[in-house]
């Protein structure tokens, strides 16, 4: 063989879970039992973003997709594709429109659509490795800042670039550095969120564990630009694969010189350390954050005084969340006019979204700000699992909301999507088909947020509670005519009399699910049917008598003996309604789709 | 003399104030100190939180204060092996409260409980971010994924 190859074996939490570590070893070994050591080297990268289809591998340079790999694929991997240069076709990934095999990556729509700035390493390079960091312009952008621009320069190339917080609520991430380097003060701290809570969003995380030395560099031009000289990067507990990666690439940029004092000879100083958060949703607003950094209970207080004026330990601080620091280096080294061709007049940039649910190519996703729903879920992800109907998209976590088909043309930007009831939030963007209860899911966030709820403001103390019981009435049948304007009051009432923003956007998934999908409700209250088939004590299971083959499966495994019938008299299965826990087991075991609820 | 002195000292209590002495004089060294003792203990049973409060000079009220407030701290003891069942959203949607059920009938425990020979606690959580394989679950921070109910007995088999 000619040129070298290399091989990107996924290591993410998704891949790794899905048994992608071993097989960096086993590749490692029949590569050299074939002697083929010298050209071809294995390398265990960060999340590749097809988390659906792991454990992934891709050749290099040919760009060529494996799916689905594990151990006992390998030796046939090495044998036809690196030896012989032909495909392994039942490792490659189907496409569900043409029903094809496809094998390189421009053309799997999955990635061939997305325009990949920030994670542009992400399932490239060894995270564990800053070499692999700096050969691919890594720490130019702040080699850049200290050698040729003044803290204002860098603040000014922010501010032009258009770059909004990527954090949820987009506020222009220039002016926020702006009031934390305008306020006078001997000390200020600048803070990384990495509390990425919303349930349905990874990005965050995969960016720690597959580029962790983005969000350093980001960090670093940003404490440049304001004024700081130390920082801290707040990390869920619950993410210990990227506190590792990020340990590794602090410890590292320290002794390369890119952390610490004096750094590139510059005079400049900066020092990062690690918060491992203790788990609380709430940690994700920045007051409550700074909260739990000093040692406290995470809850959010008034402002102002904004942190920007007295935040950390009282010292004016500014915080920006995981994505928006790993977008920095890319504006300091390209700059902001480059930055600002890609998102819209007022979003610009690209934005990493998290697509899962029942969508077929789940994953991160990143395209520009502007690109529409219709073409991250059918485009990209490919449509819906098993040819079901779409029916909506949940967009921004427990703060958004829930949008119908007829939405699917908006225009993914911060404006667009607080219009339509929904927000950018920090990115999920969960799929629901036709089997999925709306009123359930606004059930569900309820759920979340009444357990999330610091407690400190009565209307989301006990508003949350209330609002949740009423949900969760109406999903037993149990609803009330006046039920839904009850909702509405209270809904309303949260938002205008909460602190923070957990509060403020709590009811937001009632709000929205209330106005885009109101006759599900109304079904559930007046009709006591699920139109979705969810709600199990709205469903009525009958078994037909012409489809029955007396097999008598489903009386056999009913956990409440509720199913009659006998074959030899020839009695037919029959279900007693009053006794029937509408658990679902009898549809799950018949082989002859004798059994349907409605 | 010194060697019958050790025999007295509880190990876990070296550990315990080793990570006390690290973190006590740094900014903020509550929450760290509790997540280094839960790890020595495996919970923070009140002869610890006595035992933070005097070395630190933090009243026991505020580190109970903390200990209550975030989700990842615990006050009894946990099983040898902590079940967390994602229900993000992407798990919900997929199926994830019949993987609760399912695991709540198979060790006939409820939420947050230990099964009663200490094998399992199992603890229902809001996202593990993994939501491509939803839905999961993680024992002993080893996630498994795309599960069906049938897939369950066979996982936890694999746990002593």
């Amino acid at each position: 063989m000619a040129e070298n190859q290399r091989i990107l074996v996924c290591a993410g939490t998704g891949c790794a879970s899905s048994g992608a570590l071993p097989i960096i070893d086993i590749l490692n070994d029949e590569i050299k039992r074939q002697g083929l050591e010298e050209t071809v080297s294995v390398v265990g990268t960060g999340c590749q973003g097809f988390c659906e289809k792991g454990p992934t591998l891709v050749i290099e340079p040919q760009q060529i997709l494996y799916t689905r790999v594990t151990g006992e694929d390998v030796a046939e991997i090495v044998e036809q594709e690196l030896i012989k240069g032909e495909r392994v076709e039942r490792l490659l990934l189907v496409d569900q429109t043409t029903q094809k095999p496809v094998s390189l990556m421009a053309d799997i729509k999955f990635f061939a659509k997305q325009h990949r700035i920030i994670l542009h390493n992400c399932g490239v390079i060894d995270p564990k490795k800053i070499e692999d960091y700096t050969a691919r312009d890594g720490y130019k952008g702040i080699e850049k800042a200290l050698k040729e621009m003044s803290p204002e320069d860098v603040l000014e190339e922010v501010k032009k670039s258009g770059l909004r917080g990527r954090g949820g609520a987009g506020f222009p991430t220039g002016l926020k550095w702006g009031f934390c380097r305008s306020t006078p003060s001997d000390k200020k701290y600048i803070i990384c969120n990495a509390d990425e809570g919303d349930p349905g969003a990874f990005m965050d995380r995969s960016v720690l564990e597959g580029d962790p030395h983005s969000v350093i560099e980001g960090m670093l031009i940003g404490a440049y630009a304001i004024g700081a000289d130390e920082g801290y990067v707040y990390c869920r507990a619950e993410y210990p694969l990227a506190i590792k990666h990020l340990g590794i690439a602090i410890r590292q940029a320290e002794e390369a010189g890119y952390l610490g004092d004096n750094i590139l000879g510059s005079g400049f100083n900066f020092h990062l350390n690690v918060f491992e958060g203790a788990g609380a949703f709430v940690c994700g607003e920045e007051t409550a954050l700074i909260a739990s950094i000093e040692g406290k209970r995470g809850m959010p207080r008034v402002r102002p005084p904004f942190p920007a004026v007295s935040g950390l330990w009282g010292k004016p601080t500014n915080n920006n969340n995981v994505e928006t620091w790993s977008n920095i280096p890319h504006i300091l080294r390209n700059g902001a006019e480059w930055y600002g061709q890609f998102g819209t007049e007022k979003s610009k940039g690209t934005k990493i979204f998290a697509l899962t649910g029942k969508v077929n190519n789940t994953g991160l996703v990143e395209v520009p700000m502007g690109t529409t729903l219709r073409e991250i879920i059918f485009g990209i992800g490919d449509g819906i699992q098993g040819g079901k109907k779409f029916k909506a998209v949940q967009i921004g976590g427990p703060s958004g909301g829930c949008l119908p088909d007829d939405m699917l043309d908006l225009s993914v930007d911060y404006d667009t999507l607080m219009q339509a009831g929904a927000m950018v939030g920090s990115g999920g963007l969960v799929i629901m088909d036709e089997t999925t209860c709306m009123v359930d899911i606004a059930r569900y966030f309820l759920n979340f947020t009444k357990k999330e709820s610091c407690g400190k403001c009565t209307p989301c103390r006990e508003g949350t509670t209330r609002m949740y019981e009423i949900l969760d009435r109406i999903t037993k049948g149990e609803g009330k005519e006046e039920d839904l304007d009850t909702l509405e009051t209270l809904a309303l009432t949260i938002k205008e009399t909460s602190l923070c923003g957990l509060g403020q956007s709590a009811p937001n998934p009632i709000l929205a699910t209330l106005k885009y999908f109101r006759h599900e409700y109304e079904a559930h209250i007046r009709n006591h049917k699920c139109p979705a088939h969810n709600c199990s004590a709205l469903l009525s299971y009958t078994i037909d008598v012409e489809k029955c083959k007396m097999c008598s499966l489903c009386a056999k495994n009913c956990p409440t003996n509720c199913i009659s019938g006998d074959k030899k008299t020839n009695t037919p299965y029959v279900i007693d309604e009053d006794k029937c826990i509408k658990c679902g087991t009898c549809i799950d075991k018949c082989k002859f789709g004798a059994v349907s609820r409605a | 003399m010194s060697t019958a002195c050790e025999e007295l000292v509880d190990p876990k209590q070296i550990k315990l104030d080793q990570i006390i002495d690290k973190h006590k004089h740094g900014n903020g060294p509550l929450i760290p100190i509790l997540q280094g003792a839960q790890e020595v203990y495996g919970y923070l049973p009140a002869h610890v939180i006595k035992h933070i409060s005097k070395a630190t000079r933090i009243p026991v009220a505020r580190i109970y204060g903390v200990v209550t407030f975030y989700a990842q701290f615990r006050q009894t003891p946990v099983g040898r092996n902590l079940i967390n069942i994602c229900l993000g959203t992407a798990c919900h949607v997929r199926g994830g409260a019949k993987i609760v059920e399912t695991i709540e009938k198979e060790l006939k425990i409820k939420d947050g409980a230990t099964t009663e020979d200490g094998r399992f606690t199992l603890e229902v959580i809001a996202c593990i971010g993994a939501c491509g394989l939803a839905p999961v679950i993680s024992i002993n921070n080893e996630v498994h994924g795309r599960l069906l109910p049938e897939s369950i007995a066979g996982i936890l088999a694999k746990y002593e």
